[in-house]
């Protein structure tokens, strides 16, 4: 074959690299917000959250790419359900496994990405359409997106509201302490969370103008 | 008695879907253009929820916790089957709602042509998965308090839905910053509103 696509031609990239900035899952395309804001209070637990997420939608996405062709399309949503939960008790029980305390933390958000709108969105939209290849990796590059949402939304609750990275005290080991500052007690709580994507939409927007929404 | 009404003020004002556990976001951001369509989605949402969370309630109680499925036999006392709750509680959620639909389009025509087009929404809602895994959690003595529950979370996303559509019905006149317009208002007021219902936290009965 002389027509075959390189593995990593400009339109695959693409497929990758869109999702992170212009096609966000959580900011633009307004998917898988559900499950997703309530285990940002530390950047331990969002980390792990959004590699489970990378996981089940990369793999989902091969997987219905895989048998696209032989599942009536009637049945498809159960199928899509029986393919992501699936995974996503395999998630559950190797965080069980080895993570233990974070599974605890997580606790019913792990199972919460089954209904995780941007897994069947992308189900429906790209893997029912395309060939394995660029379906891993529309896979990946979505949950990538909505990964390092979590992850900026993490890293800043857990550094404003905890003084903390990772459990690590950065605050106190800088000094800041000393000179009055003291930690937002506020920031733990959860609507902060939706504040700081507010915000994070609001910086977003502001930098890549054609975003913005008429009303 | 008391007990039930403490899980049901509990499960509208503090455990609140959406502002505590932010459960529904997709549907609740989707939908809550305007005040009407907001309260519709809210009702089919509560009656999706009185069904499934006590269905699902007697499948973990009698098919699979630990020891459930002794009234098999002794043989069966230590099955534990708990591993597969979600992929159970998804099924029972996806075709109660199939159900529940037809049902609803015999019986009710009219119920149906308002509930309608919200119904096969519903199946993905983060709201309804969520009520049943937090009732495993939460391991209720019988079916009564498994009923309330759901009643109460539904309650609760319907007040929050039809709070926000309010509240951007009204926005649509106020200037507000261009990158803002639309979605990220939405976060930030839900974020607010979140605040203000945490004033109900130090509520115990």
């Amino acid at each position: 074959m002389t027509d075959k696509e390189p593995l990593f031609s400009t339109k695959n990239l693409k497929l990758l690299t869109t999702p992170l900035n212009n096609e966000n899952p959580i900011t633009v395309q307004v998917l898988g917000i559900c499950s997703a804001l309530a285990v940002t209070t530390k950047l331990e637990p969002s980390v792990v959250m959004a590699i489970s997420v990378v996981f089940v939608l990369a793999v989902s996405n091969v997987v219905i790419s895989l048998i696209r062709n032989m599942v009536p399309p009637r049945i498809r949503i159960i199928v899509q359900l029986t393919v992501i939960a699936t995974l996503v008790i395999l998630v559950d029980q190797i965080l069980k496994a080895f993570a233990y305390e974070v599974s605890k933390q997580l606790s019913v958000f792990v199972g919460l990405i089954i209904t995780n709108c941007i897994i069947m969105g992308r189900l429906e939209a790209f893997a029912l359409g395309n060939k394995p290849w660029p379906s891993l990796l529309d896979g990946i590059g979505n949950s990538a997106g909505y990964g390092i949402i979590l992850v900026i939304v993490g890293f800043f609750r857990e550094l404003l509201g905890a003084g903390e990275l990772w459990g690590y005290p950065v605050l106190e080991k800088i000094g800041i302490y000393n000179f009055g500052y003291e930690d937002n007690g506020l920031m733990i709580l959860s609507p902060m969370a939706l504040i700081v994507v507010g915000i994070i939409i609001w910086v977003q927007r502001s930098k890549n103008r054609e975003l913005i929404e008429e009303s | 008695m008391e007990n039930l009404i403490n899980i049901f003020v509990k499960s509208i004002f503090i455990d609140n879907m959406i502002f505590a556990y932010f459960l529904g976001m997709c549907s609740y951001l989707a939908v809550s253009k305007t005040v009407k369509t907001s309260f519709g989605l809210g009702i089919a949402v509560i009656f999706v929820l009185v069904i499934t969370v006590p269905v699902d309630y007697l499948i973990e109680n009698y098919l699979l916790k630990e020891g459930a499925l002794i009234w098999l036999g002794e043989g069966f006392a230590d099955v534990d089957l708990s591993f597969l709750s979600f992929i159970m509680f998804i099924a029972v959620i996806a075709s109660m709602v199939q159900l529940v639909e037809m049902v609803i389009e015999k019986f009710s025509p009219a119920l149906y042509n308002s509930l309608g087009i919200f119904l096969p929404l519903i199946a993905v809602n983060c709201a309804i998965l969520g009520g049943s895994l937090f009732m495993q959690q939460k391991e209720f003595l019988n079916i009564t308090e498994a009923v309330t529950y759901g009643l109460g979370s539904g309650i609760g996303w319907l007040l929050a839905i039809i709070g926000i559509a309010a509240i951007r019905e009204k926005i649509r006149y106020s200037n507000v910053p261009a990158p803002l317009r639309g979605l990220g208002i939405t976060f930030i007021i839900t974020g607010l509103m979140g605040i203000a219902f945490m004033s109900f936290m130090g509520i115990s009965l």
